[in-house]
């Protein structure tokens, strides 16, 4: 530790800290544009000098290391000078269009101009104008504005690791951009919007649309994928108008994948915003009442096991819980909540369960992905082991399409499950191995054996231990653990998805159901549809029941570590859409099955009493390995794996209902391991 | 005082003899160089530290002292001596004058000043322009791996030395180390920020000095003859022998050795035909290549050439380039095309150079015409002073610099232009 | 940066170039290959030139450069962007780059600039003469100042002009002569003009 006097106050920070950490531990604010906690220091903007005793002039305090002893000054007149001349190079020329720019009113050169900007320019000579770049659908450039201080260049090298951003040319010439048009590849490009300090790059999508003192922000949770990100979704009105990651170290630290930003526009389109009731075949408006009697109807003269009920990608957990209380209550333990066919063992949490956790990656020391494209299924997820990667001293394996591209380097070891063992010897050289088993690894015939063996695997090379749990499922979207939790799948002689469809059950109700082909569903099976988007599956129902999109509710969710989040309720569901478990519990009501909770205190209060993820939010509980006993398998063919989301941009009801990410999809196409078979 | 033959280090200075091996070894090259190297590491460092020598490259930093920065001990990464060969601050080219005709006392001057700071590599990083001087280097750098003086146990020393070449592409920035650091690693020249230091972190993340062509020439001759010969030469702390390039408005420009200290007015007078029109028609004397100050002529009438004296004036020794001007030269147009050129040289990382360098041109441009206001040269003064000492490297500092000095000395020509200008193109608000 | 021009569809290495590649990435380091990157975008642009007669670096030839180096394309771009000596749109057959820092200025490099436009065919700096034998560039001091004013015409240096003999010089180029490079008034070298004043007693000096 070293001892650093800043303005006075003392205060004790770790030997390398710098002296704008030093500052910060003093509670000293330093402006700064070029600096970010998350990249490399680039020390360019020197919007964040300070005075040094005994240094000859003042020094950029984010890349100063501290000494012991050191006095520094943050409210010198040497330092007020300093970013006073800084804040005037700055200024000089870049565009005041503060009234048009979107960045207006939470722009960090707007902020400092406003403490250390002098109320008049003394710049009379010609402006400097720069051409902006075309770099795809979602990030907006307005590069005049560019002040240069790189953060974009790094976050895309360093973060996204999709180095296509630079600067090229020099002096008063330097301009950021890809030099070649180009749409950037990466699926966290919605970031640089967010780390450009400038109005520089914007959100497209968001142009000209709103000012951020117009919203309503509410803190919520993503869950188009199964890293669960903490966000914000901000609305006007009845309307969400974007959707921003906040801070959470353990989870997405501060990042977000492009879909969960982008797809916000497809919650206004393809909604069922009204019950629908199938009439001489065809589907015709109906009243809540005539919805829920239709249902009644057809249930009561069923017995419970030709009843069945899924529960998909996109359930929250409240209405998961609800669902399978009502089936029991109709006798039935015909549940599954793997609609895409998973073969997951949920008879223990750590069969199914991302046990090394998120932040866990830091720590670990190998890896082995199996059947993964973990950059496109949980892309931040999949920054983390990227950064993971760049401290070095750790080795990847892959199992998988050829041609995938994680950003970081991958031994290529094979495209089926024969490969897996060729990294048992890495894996087994390593501290702390982990192994990734994707969710889609596990959609196929052999699916048990494939999950047998890479649990196997990870026994057999020091991946369970007392103190490490290096076997991991990665999920895809953020309704499928919760269900796991709660158990949502066949019970005591219970059908399993494939059996209820093909007229396995006479009646079944679908919850976000929407990861299979309804033609699957036997032809007089009776089909409720519970969910938010006039989607296929919508399309089979007889009754369709009107729910609330994440974004209009407030719900559970638990993400592919077993951490359950709180989404809140950020804009009312539309026309007659109602929050899902309060649909089941009404439903339960009619029928004289009355669920036994009737406010979200006591549903949650339900939730932690089926598992105690639920009674724990926001927190995982992170274990090493206790039981080395594996799930059943089989054994496994040679069947080449095959990842489960074709199109990135394109992979839920939402994002399939978006326009912005139809353009996406448009651009970029299907993932560069499937275009290239 | 003038310096004799006798003491002059580079000895082909003029290319007057062959630049090849057989050539250099009869003007002394290579002789005994396995026998300075039996002194030991120790013995070389500090006989440079007690010659004095600072830094040829601009900044004047003691050599042996930054020589003694090197870790003694390897902690298993490599160390390296990188040679600067980037000579682009206008109005120096003593450097290209070593390479392409005394390129063996450069390449045995890598030899010993490697083995002085335990580097068994080095990279001299030449500038792109340097192409003909770059093909003679190369071939110097080959015909002394032949000879067996290059490679392992370099010239029968024991110690094993890999010498390369390296050529940039055109970027003045690439002369201040830690941007040559990073061109040589393949990237923009963008100053580094320090610390780390290259001794502690430098190519390739490794110990590294940067020393420039010249100091590194002069190692093998100091190490040879002495290090209190070499200190004989010049003031105390100002020691040696130095190349001085003698240019612009004189009879005979040219490059010459020379005793430090040597007084300006003789150093023109004696080597380069003295100033066109006679010593009374000078007007002034940027003494040390662009980036220090100019000096109106009744400074120039006595001061003497070396680091102290003329930093006394504000200026500096720098390359030692003597710019000369007489008074039939428009000082203003003269420093603005300065302010050009670092414009164009910024490499564009830090804000203020970035952005200032392009003002200081603009207003600049400005004042050659008079199409400004006299308050305006307090402006522009102002930016400069905004410019100076907030950069990661010095480039910002240079580049303000010739400015500064032009509005110090010569104010009042700035103030006579705007005036003409004035009366020029609004005769009625003149009057 | 925009590109105006007409750029290439292909470009690969020629056996020339390969062996001029195997010498340089072999003087770095194992591992730091991307050191090379400036040496082959002179591989890329002297090839240009040979194939072409107009030394530049297309676009394909930095990804080219990209690939062999194991860089992403945008850290080769920066590089060809950040460094003056690489054209990266096509040159004439000769390259004029007239200096017009201070200290070639005092010397009279406007003479030379003059000499130039006048017999060219090019006005003003970035410009092609039309029967694409000249392309004029302005460029930075080039460190040979006491042999001012120079013209470095591709990579050879010009010294000591004036008006007249930048246009002899000229005249011959377009004569498909290559004058000697050097002073163009006889001196040597950086000697002052009429001969050496001191290392005047050495051996083999005025050999």
């Amino acid at each position: 530790m070293a001892k650093v006097t800043v303005d006075g106050i003392e205060v004790e920070v770790p030997n390398g800290a710098s002296v704008l950490q030093a500052c910060e531990a003093a509670g000293k604010e330093i402006p700064r544009f070029c600096y970010h906690e998350r990249l490399s220091v680039a020390g360019n903007c020197r919007m964040c000098l300070v005075e040094v005793e005994k240094a000859p002039k003042p020094v950029a305090s984010c890349a100063y290391p501290v000494n012991d002893g050191m006095k520094v000054f943050t409210d010198s007149a040497v330092v007020r000078q300093a970013r006073r001349n800084v804040m005037e190079f700055l200024l000089i020329n870049h565009p005041l269009d503060c009234p048009i720019c979107d960045q207006g009113g939470e722009c960090d050169l707007q902020d400092q101009a406003y403490a250390f900007g002098a109320d008049g320019s003394r710049y009379t000579e010609a402006k400097r104008a720069v051409k902006d770049k075309n770099i795809g659908p979602l990030v907006k450039t307005v590069m005049t504005r560019c002040i240069q201080c790189t953060r974009c260049v790094r976050f895309s090298a360093e973060v996204a690791g999709t180095a296509e951003l630079g600067g090229t040319n020099r002096g008063e010439n330097l301009e950021i951009g890809t030099y070649v048009e180009k749409a950037l590849t990466s699926e966290l490009s919605g970031n640089l919007i967010d780390i450009c300090p400038v109005g520089a790059l914007t959100s497209r999508p968001y142009a000209f649309v709103s000012r951020p003192w117009e919203l309503k922000k509410t803190d919520s949770i993503d869950v188009l994928d199964a890293v669960g990100c903490n966000i914000r979704v901000d609305a006007r009105g009845p309307e969400v108008l974007r959707i921003i990651p906040r801070v959470n170290e353990a989870v997405n630290e501060e990042w977000m994948a492009d879909r969960g930003r982008f797809s916000f526009d497809g919650l206004k389109r393809r909604r069922l915003d009204r019950p629908w009731v199938r009439k001489d075949g065809k589907l015709v408006a109906a009243t809540w009442p005539e919805a829920f009697s239709a249902i009644a109807a057809k249930l009561s003269g069923l017995s419970g096991d030709r009843i069945g009920a899924v529960a998909g990608a996109l359930a929250d957990a409240e209405s998961t819980l609800a669902l399978k209380d009502l089936m029991a209550a109709y006798g039935s333990t015909n549940l599954d909540c793997r609609d895409d066919f998973a073969t997951i063992d949920a008879s223990r949490p750590d069969f199914y369960r991302f046990n090394t956790t998120i932040a866990g990656i830091d720590e670990a020391d190998a890896l082995l992905i199996i059947g993964s494209d973990v950059r496109r299924e949980a892309p931040v997820l999949n920054a983390r082991i990227r950064k993971r990667w760049t401290q070095g001293k750790f080795k990847v394996g892959f199992v998988g399409p050829r041609g995938v591209d994680l950003t970081y380097p991958a031994t290529y070891l094979g495209d089926g499950p024969a490969a897996m063992s060729a990294f048992a010897e890495t894996l087994k050289g390593a501290e702390k191995p982990m192994i990734i088993l994707g969710r889609g690894a596990l959609s196929r015939p052999d699916g048990a054996a494939v999950l047998a063996v890479s649990w196997a695997l990870a026994a057999e090379v020091g991946a369970l231990k007392p103190d490490w749990h290096g076997f991991n499922l990665l999920h895809l979207f953020g309704g499928q653990v919760g269900a796991l939790e709660l158990g949502f799948v066949p019970g005591q002689g219970g059908k399993d998805q494939a059996a209820m469809l093909g007229g396995g059950v006479d009646a079944l109700w679908l919850l976000n159901a929407d990861g299979f082909d309804p033609a699957r569903i036997g032809a007089d099976t009776f089909v409720i549809y519970q969910g938010h988007h006039g989607d296929a599956m919508a399309g089979r129902a007889d009754v369709i029941l009107p729910g609330a999109a994440y974004t209009e509710k407030e719900a559970t969710w638990v993400n592919t570590e077993g951490r359950a989040q709180r989404g809140r309720l950020a804009v009312f569901p539309p026309g007659e859409a109602k929050e899902d478990w309060r649909i089941i519990r009404a439903f339960s009501e009619g029928v004289g099955k009355t669920l036994p909770y009737d406010d979200t205190a006591a549903i949650r209060a339900a939730l932690a009493a089926a598992s105690p993820v639920f009674g724990r939010v926001g927190e995982v509980q992170r274990a090493g390995c206790a039981d080395m006993a594996g799930p059943a398998g089989g054994s496994v063919s040679g069947v080449p794996f095959v990842l489960p989301l074709p199109v990135y941009h394109q992979a839920d009801v939402i994002s399939r209902a978006s326009d912005v990410m139809a353009e996406c999809a448009a651009i970029y196409g299907p993932a560069p391991a499937l275009a290239a078979e | 005082m003038a310096l004799s033959d006798k003491d002059r280090i580079f000895t082909n200075l003029y290319g007057a003899q062959p630049w090849n091996l057989e050539a250099a070894r009869k003007r002394g090259n290579w002789d005994g160089t396995a026998g300075i190297i039996a002194k030991g590491r120790d013995w070389i460092v500090e006989e440079m530290k007690q010659s004095g020598l600072r830094g040829r490259g601009g900044a004047g930093f003691p050599t042996g002292m930054k020589w003694s920065f090197m870790p003694k001990q390897s902690d298993g990464r490599p160390s390296y001596l990188v040679v600067n060969c980037d000579e682009s601050e206008p109005g120096t080219c003593k450097d290209r004058d070593i390479v392409r005709h005394d390129p063996h006392t450069l390449i045995e001057g890598c030899l010993l000043a490697a083995f002085g700071m335990g580097a068994h590599a080095a990279y001299i990083y030449i500038r792109g322009e340097f192409y003909n001087e770059s093909v003679t280097l190369q071939a110097a750098i080959d015909e002394a791996y032949e000879a067996g003086l290059l490679g392992k146990n370099a010239a029968g020393s024991g110690w094993d030395f890999d010498l390369y070449l390296h050529r940039g592409a055109g970027a003045y920035i690439c002369g201040e180390e830690t941007a040559l650091i990073e061109s040589l690693e393949g990237k923009k020249g963008m100053p580094r920020l320090k610390p780390p230091f290259p001794a502690a972190v430098g190519l390739y993340g490794c110990p590294s000095t940067v020393n420039n062509v010249e100091t590194i020439a002069v190692v093998p001759t100091i190490l040879r003859r002495g290090a209190s010969w070499f200190s004989s030469f010049g003031r105390p702390k100002n020691s040696g022998t130095k190349l001085f390039c003698i240019q612009g408005h004189v009879n005979k420009p040219c490059n010459v050795e020379e005793e430090m200290s040597i007084p300006m007015r003789e150093l023109i007078e004696r080597h380069a035909g003295g100033v066109r029109g006679g010593w009374d028609n000078l007007l002034c004397v940027i003494p040390g290549g662009s980036s220090t100050p100019l000096l109106p002529k009744s400074i120039c009438d006595d001061v003497l050439m070396d680091f102290d004296a003329l930093r006394e004036h504000k200026s500096g020794l720098g390359t030692a380039a003597v710019i000369v001007m007489d008074k039939s030269t428009d000082i203003i147009k003269a420093i603005a095309r300065l302010a050009a050129f670092y414009k164009h040289e910024s490499c564009g990382q830090c804000t203020p150079c970035r952005e200032g360098m392009g003002w200081q041109m603009r207003l600049m441009n400005r004042m050659v015409e008079g199409n400004a206001e006299i308050e305006e040269i307090d402006l522009l003064e102002n930016v400069t002073r905004r410019i100076e000492g907030h950069t990661i490297c010095a480039l910002a500092d240079g580049g303000v610099w010739p400015v500064q000095g032009l509005i110090r000395h010569f104010r009042p020509v700035m103030e006579e232009r705007i005036r003409q200008y004035k009366a020029r193109t609004m005769p009625m608000a003149a009057e | 940066m925009s590109v105006h021009h007409e750029e290439p569809t292909s470009f690969a290495f020629d056996a020339e170039s390969e062996a001029q590649i195997a010498k340089i990435v072999a003087r770095y380091p194992e591992g730091k290959q991307a050191s090379a990157v400036i040496p082959l975008l002179y591989v890329v642009q002297k090839q240009m030139k040979r194939q072409t007669d107009s030394g530049w670096v297309p676009r394909i030839g930095m990804d080219a450069v990209a690939e062999r180096l194991g860089m992403p394309p945008i850290r080769v771009y920066e590089v060809a962007t950040f460094y003056f000596m690489f054209n990266t749109k096509p040159v004439g057959k000769y390259h004029l780059q007239v200096c017009g820092t201070t200290p070639c200025w005092l010397r009279g490099s406007d003479e030379v600039l003059r000499a130039c436009q006048d017999h060219a065919g090019v006005k003003h700096y970035g410009e092609t003469s039309e029967d694409g034998m000249f392309t004029m560039t302005e460029v930075e001091c080039l460190g040979a100042c006491v042999n001012a004013p120079i013209l470095c015409v591709d990579d050879d240096f010009y010294e000591d002009l004036d008006y007249e003999r930048t246009k002899a010089l000229i005249e011959a180029l377009k004569r498909g002569e290559r004058p000697t490079p050097g002073s163009t008034i006889g001196r040597l070298n950086s000697a002052p003009e009429g001969g050496p004043l001191v290392l005047t007693d050495m051996p083999g000096a005025g050999e």
